[in-house]
C-alpha cells in the first residue's frame, strides 16, 4: 500500500508529472479572474474565497483521468488487483497520492493567491483547503474509476465530478469566509468522503478490469 | 414480482398494461387541467397560480424517478438481472425530461412572481444539480460500448448519487439561508388551500402514470432491440 504510495507520489512529482501542472493550472485561473472581473482588491478580496476554492476543484480534476489510466493501459493495474493488498486499500492509496500531489501543495500556495487577491487573512481559507481537498480526491477517484475503460474518460469525467462536489465547495467556501458551523460540516462531508469512496472506487475499477 | 423478471413475462404484462396506465394518464391529464383552469386565481399570485399544476408534479417525478433509478440500480447490481439494468437505464432520460420541465416550468413562473428568470435559490440549485447528474449518467452509459459494463459502471454512479443527494440537499439549503437571508421567497406564505389540493393531486397521478407508461414503453423497446439485435447476429451477414 505504501510501495504505491509512494510510487505515485515519486511519479507526480517529477518532470512532466501531474503535481507542477495542477500548481500551474491553479495559478492560472486564478490570474484570469481579475482579468475578468477587474482589479478592484475590495470586490477580489470578496470573492476570493469562492473564486479560489472553484480554482482548485477544477485544478485537482485535471489530475484525475490519469490517476488509474496509465496503470491500467500498461497492465499494471491488472498485476495490482491480484496482489494481496485489497483493491479498497490501493484505491485509498492512490487517493492518498493524489492529494499530496495536487491537494496538498493548492493548499500551500493559496495564502500567496491569497495576498494577491487583497484578503487580509488567509487563516481560513488555508485551513477549508486543507480539510476539504481531500473530498476532492476521494470523490474524484469515484469518477475516474467508472470513466476508467472509456477512451475520452477525461471529458466526462468532469460531468460526473462536479455535480457530486457541490457540498465540498459549499462547505468549503462558507468556511474559507469563517462562517459559523461551514468547517465542522466540511470536515465531515471529507471524512465521510474518504471513508466511503475507496469501496465505490474499487468496485468500479473492478468492474472496468472486467472481473 | 420476481416472476415478472423473465424478459418474456414482463414484455406480456407490461403490453397488457400500457394502454390502461397511458388511457387513466390522459384522463387523469384532461380532469386535471381542466380543474387547474376552474380554480379562482390566488389572491397573491393572480393567474400564475396554475403553472404550479403543471411544475409541482414534474419536480416530484423527477425525484422520483432517480429514485426508481437508484433502486433499479441496486438490484442490478445485486442481482446482476438484465431486465433491472435496461430499467435503469430507461429510467435516466425520462427523469432528466421531468427535471427539465420542472426547471423550466419553474422559471416561467419565477419571472412574474420573483422578478427573474432564475433565482438562486435552494430548490432550484439542487434541482439544476440533479439535471446534472442524470445527463453524467447518460453520458457515461453513452461511452462505454460493452452494455452489460456500462450497466454496472452506471449502477455505481446512480448509487453514488443517491447517497450524495441528500448531502447536496441539504447544502444546497444551508447555503441558501448563508446567502439568502433577504430572501425574496415569502417565510410562511399562504397555506394552499384546498382548492388548489385536488388539481395538484390530479396531475400528480397524471405524471406519475405518464412516467410508468413511457418507463414501461422504452424498457419494452430495449428489451425488443436486444432480441433484435441477437436475431441479426445469429444469422450471420
Amino acid at each position: 500500500m505504501s510501495a504505491i504510495l509512494f510510487r505515485d507520489v515519486r511519479l507526480a512529482a517529477r518532470a512532466g508529472g501531474s503535481a507542477m501542472l495542477a500548481l500551474a493550472f491553479f495559478a492560472a485561473v486564478a490570474t484570469l479572474v481579475p482579468l475578468g472581473v477587474g482589479a478592484d482588491l475590495r470586490l477580489l478580496a470578496k470573492i476570493a474565497p469562492g473564486v479560489l476554492w472553484v480554482a482548485a476543484v477544477l485544478a485537482a480534476l485535471l489530475a484525475l483521468d490519469r490517476l488509474f489510466q496509465a496503470d491500467f493501459e500498461d497492465g499494471s493495474l491488472d498485476v495490482v488487483a491480484l496482489a494481496p493488498p485489497s483493491l479498497e486499500a490501493t484505491a485509498f492509496a492512490k487517493i492518498a497520492a493524489h492529494w499530496l500531489t495536487t491537494g496538498l501543495p493548492l493548499t500551500l500556495l493559496s495564502p500567496l493567491l491569497a495576498v494577491m487577491f487583497g484578503l487580509e487573512t488567509s487563516g481560513a481559507l488555508f485551513v477549508s483547503l486543507l480539510i476539504g481537498t481531500p473530498a476532492v480526491s476521494a470523490i474524484g477517484a469515484i469518477g475516474a474509476g467508472l470513466t476508467l475503460s472509456i477512451r475520452r474518460g477525461g471529458l466526462i469525467l468532469p460531468l460526473i465530478v462536479l455535480p457530486l462536489l457541490a457540498p465540498a465547495v459549499i462547505f468549503g467556501a462558507g468556511a474559507a469566509q469563517e462562517v459559523a458551523g461551514a468547517l465542522p460540516l466540511l470536515a465531515a462531508f471529507s471524512l465521510v468522503a474518504c471513508v466511503l469512496s475507496p469501496f465505490a472506487t474499487a468496485a468500479a475499477v473492478r468492474l472496468n478490469l472486467g472481473s | 414480482m420476481l416472476r415478472y423478471a423473465n424478459p418474456t413475462r414482463f414484455l406480456q404484462l407490461s403490453s397488457a398494461l400500457v394502454p390502461w396506465l397511458g388511457a387513466a394518464s390522459a384522463a387523469l391529464f384532461a380532469i386535471g387541467l381542466y380543474l387547474g383552469f376552474r380554480v379562482p386565481p390566488d389572491y397573491q399570485q393572480g393567474e400564475t397560480v396554475r403553472v404550479m399544476f403543471i411544475h409541482v408534479p414534474a419536480a416530484w417525478t423527477a425525484m422520483m424517478g432517480y429514485g426508481l433509478m437508484a433502486a433499479a440500480s441496486l438490484v442490478g447490481l445485486v442481482w446482476r438481472h438484465p431486465l433491472a439494468d435496461t430499467a435503469a437505464r430507461a429510467a435516466a432520460p425520462l427523469g432528466a425530461l421531468f427535471t427539465a420541465l420542472g426547471l423550466v416550468t419553474g422559471s416561467l413562473w419565477g419571472r412574474p412572481m420573483w422578478g427573474a428568470w432564475w433565482v438562486w435559490d435552494g430548490r432550484l440549485t439542487s434541482f439544476l444539480l440533479l439535471e446534472f447528474l442524470y445527463l453524467g449518467y447518460i453520458a457515461l452509459w453513452n461511452a462505454i460500448e460493452d452494455e452489460t459494463r456500462a450497466a454496472r459502471v452506471c449502477a455505481i454512479l446512480a448509487l453514488v448519487g443517491a447517497v450524495n443527494l441528500p448531502i447536496i440537499e441539504f447544502s444546497v439549503d444551508w447555503w441558501t439561508t448563508l446567502h439568502q437571508g433577504e430572501s425574496i421567497l415569502r417565510k410562511g406564505g399562504p397555506l394552499i388551500s384546498s382548492v388548489y389540493l385536488w388539481p395538484l393531486f390530479t396531475m400528480a397521478l397524471a405524471y406519475t402514470f405518464l412516467f410508468f407508461t413511457l418507463w414501461l414503453l422504452r424498457i419494452e423497446t430495449e428489451i425488443l432491440r436486444r432480441r433484435a439485435r441477437n436475431a441479426l447476429l445469429a444469422e450471420g451477414p
